[in-house]
């Protein structure tokens, strides 16, 4: 079904707006005239999920924030009073925890899609560094959210965390004094992250929108790697490309759907999700006199803390710990020149890129685990080694992109 | 690419937990949140030997009452004591300062004990008091050493001494070498009575540590449901406009 | 991508299936949303109703509790109150309560359930001040016809000892009367009565 290339003028409540605002020319350049490979399946879910799970978070965010009080003396006793007083406030609040992880692993998994598909090669660069703008400020909104409960985790977590700064040479102290506002994490510091949390997700939004726009003017990729634009009809729509609207409106709906059914098996049936997503040392209230046994991020931080742990202190300066957790972010905006492949997706790579990649997987999920457990010798030792791996998977990529043999790429996409 | 998906599925079943499996191991308290008659029984024994000194701050008596099934006037006359309304949270008159002075320290509101500890933790530490002269209460806890709370249901359960690792003699207040308590004086319950009575507790604990425990899961059920019928419409609708993509 | 042999009408029932189904799934999730806007049990139990011990209240004395942070008064009124009331009619703006301004088991002339015992909440119908207890008869600024009652000093609005506005003054209403009810002969329950708790 292809969308009308002529265009009546529309009569009604809808040419009454459209005369005013382009509601019909954006629908067909989005949606009914926008044309996506037809081969993208199942790991391209992901981006929209990640939309809705954004409108979710911000829904529920908005409304706990009607009930939930931002100053030390009061935050955890809101907490409950949310989770037993408010009507429904126990699902609002489950929703909102659950939420923030399912973000996190439909975004991780949505980057993935990226590395194997070459979705950051060009012409795509600026939209893969829109996204890690996008993980970013994620994790920005996640880290001053966590401290939001007031709970022994959220304290002594925003403690680790804010002591690195004092790790920088020089300013350190003062820049985490003020980044605290006060010389320990406390009521002022809670009040800061609070304003924060509620204006970062803002910026997300608009972040998202540009992440659109600009996958919009170069269009998907897909599995195969190759350009559906390459190959047009003689109406100028791409051989291998359908409507967004209907067929990818549909499929995201079920898409959609699918997940709300495993989101909702978590916020009904498992919210504390083993300890992972709701960890017990939070339904303790702070105490800044009494330090809980193991103190660990959240799980979808806690990869670059075993990278932190890991990097031995230098010259008596954590600093340099520091400045790899930071690398290991920062590096991925160098990705679209780091992969030197003549050839955009996984699927056409040679073994070397093959392997990296799985080896990159693992090794990230490795290091989330490590991150998550107190530190031992034998852990350090494999925090170190897959540490290595993930680095190596960018630092060698310009080598092994280069010397591998690849694989024919076919003109016209296949499944 | 099946190596990550086989990784991700690993992520996402709970395999990792942070409450590390260490310290003695915990006994089966076999919590049943749809047993009422273990939930009145708990509350009863919570508010008559343990909010003196422990409050449940985050709780109403009349939400407990709502949903344990206890009548308003069976409320007031045994489970409110002083000045209480039922809309009230029941807070005790324990001060923070009253607390260190004659215990070493605060003592700690149990409203969410369950939750930052587990309900077999607590049932087990209900049952893990042994006699030990260096403690000023005279008791010491495997389960906490050097606890600051005197053994409260004593004269219910009777005295149990320490069971020392083996090789190592009976030495007072050398708590790392103790493994196991053994009852050597049985109180005013027997054993399986004490028991049962710990267990009523803990699992009024439980209760209390999330109320709306049972109401969520009944709910899931039909959200589950709904949405399996919903994903079947959709599922269906996505099959038959792909019929025109080839 | 061939548009022939698409079956329309198929596709129009699953769209419109899938979208009833959908819409009925949305009205489902709003329900948790608007519904926690409702008082918490928090403000309930705030709210919750009060007693009134008129054990030790002295005739011709007003008795003040507070309920729903609103001043509630509870007036021990004599005999002389009580016949009076009837002479102020004519001046009165609404001396049959017409007006809903109190629960049906109060719509008589003394405006309450035991005759002795008015209970009212203190706050004049005009803008909310709340007025003062003047039950002294025939005082020097209310005149010789003052048979008792309240004179709210915001703007000058005058209640009888039934709560009942006179004609003239700013207030367009008779005192609210809340819902209660005797929980035994000298406690008074303010915020409850049979009919709903």
């Amino acid at each position: 079904m292809s969308a009308e290339t002529a265009q009546t003028t529309p009569k009604g409540f809808l040419g009454w707006v459209d005369k005013r605002f382009p509601v019909i020319d954006t629908w067909n350049k989005h949606l009914g005239d926008y044309y996506a490979p037809k081969n993208m399946g199942f790991w391209s879910l992901f981006g929209s999920l990640a939309l809705v799970v954004l409108v979710l978070q911000i829904v529920t965010g908005l409304w706990l924030a009607m009930s939930y009080k931002p100053a030390a003396a009061d935050a955890f006793a809101s907490v409950e009073y949310i989770m037993r007083d408010v009507e429904w406030g126990w699902l609002l609040r489950y929703m909102h925890s659950t939420g923030a992880s399912f973000f996190f692993i439909v975004v991780y998994l949505h980057m993935f899609r990226g590395l194997m598909w070459g979705s950051y090669k060009k012409p795509r660069e600026l939209l893969w560094m829109i996204g890690v703008l996008l993980y970013l400020a994620m994790m920005a909104t996640a880290f001053f959210g966590y401290l939001l409960p007031w709970g022994q985790m959220s304290y002594w977590g925003a403690q680790v965390i804010v002591n690195l700064f004092a790790a920088v040479p020089k300013v350190g102290e003062g820049l985490s004094t003020w980044v605290r506002g006060d010389f320990v994490i406390s009521d002022a510091t809670l009040n800061r992250f609070y304003a924060l949390h509620f204006f970062v997700p803002f910026l997300i939004a608009a972040l998202v929108f540009l992440h659109i726009v600009a996958l919009h003017r170069v269009g998907s990729t897909n599995p195969d790697g190759i350009e559906i634009k390459e190959h047009k009809d003689e109406n100028g729509k791409p051989l291998d490309g359908i409507p967004f609207h209907p067929y990818y409106t549909v499929k995201d709906t079920m898409g959609l759907v699918a997940f709300l059914a495993i989101f909702a098996a978590v916020v009904f049936f498992a919210p504390d999700f083993g300890g992972i997503f709701l960890e017990p040392p939070n339904f303790q209230p702070a105490d800044p006199l009494k330090t809980p046994p193991h103190i660990a991020p959240v799980w979808y931080f806690t990869p670059y803390y075993a990278m932190l742990r890991a990097v031995p202190p230098i010259a008596g300066s954590q600093f340099p710990g520091v400045v790899v957790m930071f690398a290991a972010i920062l590096i991925m905006f160098l990705l679209p020149w780091l992969d030197r492949s003549p050839v955009r997706s996984m699927r056409y790579k040679g073994i070397l890129s093959r392997g990296f990649l799985a080896a990159f997987a693992v090794s990230f999920i490795v290091l989330a685990y490590l991150g998550l457990q107190p530190a031992s010798d034998l852990y350090t030792l494999l925090a170190r080694i897959f540490t290595v791996v993930y680095f190596a998977f960018f630092l060698l990529m310009p080598i092994y992109t280069k010397l591998e043999k690849t694989k024919p790429v076919p003109e016209r996409v296949t499944t | 690419m099946r190596i990550a998906v086989l990784a991700i599925a690993l992520l996402l079943s709970p395999v990792v937990t942070l409450a590390a499996s260490e310290g003695p191991p915990l006994k089966q308290a076999n919590i049943d949140l749809t047993d009422k008659a273990s939930l009145q029984r708990g509350a009863k024994y919570f508010v008559n030997y343990c909010m003196g000194c422990h409050s449940l701050q985050y709780l109403r008596y009349n939400r407990m009452a709502e949903d344990l099934g206890i009548p308003e006037d069976e409320l007031r006359d045994n489970l409110i004591f002083g000045n209480a309304k039922p809309g009230d949270l029941m807070t005790n008159a324990m001060r923070a300062e009253d607390g260190t002075k004659w215990f070493g320290t605060a003592v700690p509101d149990l409203t969410l004990v369950t939750r930052w500890r587990e309900p077999d933790w607590v049932y087990t530490y209900l049952k893990s008091f042994y006699v030990d002269d260096t403690r000023p209460y005279g008791v010491n806890n495997l389960m906490f050493p050097k606890v600051g709370m005197p053994h409260v249901l004593a004269p219910l359960q009777g005295v149990q001494e320490p069971v020392y690792a083996g090789g190592h003699a009976a030495e007072a207040g050398a708590e790392e070498h103790v493994v196991g308590v053994k009852l050597v004086e049985e109180g005013q319950l027997t054993p399986k009575e004490y028991d049962k009575m710990v267990r009523d507790l803990t699992n009024f604990l439980t209760y209390v540590g999330e109320p709306i425990q049972l109401e969520r899961k009944r709910i899931g059920i039909y959200v589950l449901i709904f949405l399996g019928v919903l994903f079947l419409l959709a599922y269906f609708m996505k099959k038959e406009f792909w019929k025109d993509v080839h | 991508m061939n548009a022939q042999g698409v079956d329309k009408g198929r596709r129009r029932v699953l769209v419109a299936a899938t979208s009833v189904v959908g819409a009925v799934g949305v009205g489902f999730v709003a329900v948790p949303f608007i519904a926690s806007l409702n008082p918490s049990a928090r403000a309930r139990a705030a709210g919750a109703p009060v007693e009134a011990d008129v054990s030790k209240l002295e005739p011709g004395a007003l008795l003040r509790v507070k309920w729903r942070g609103q001043p509630i008064w509870v007036v021990y009124r004599t005999d002389q109150m009580l016949e009076a009331l009837p002479t102020n009619d004519p001046k009165l703006v609404d001396p049959t309560s017409e007006v809903d301004h109190q629960p049906p088991y109060c719509k008589n002339p003394t405006r309450s359930i035991k005759p002795e015992f008015f209970v009212a909440i203190g706050i004049c119908t005009h803008l909310g001040c709340s007025p003062t207890y003047r039950p002294e008869f025939a005082p020097d600024d209310l005149g010789k016809e003052w048979k008792g009652g309240w004179f709210c000093p915001c703007h000058g609005s005058k209640f009888d000892l039934a709560g009942r506005v006179f004609k003239g003054v700013p207030a367009p209403t008779n005192l609210v009367i809340p819902k209660h009810m005797y929980t035994n002969e000298t406690t008074i329950l303010v915020g409850q009565d049979e009919g709903a708790a």
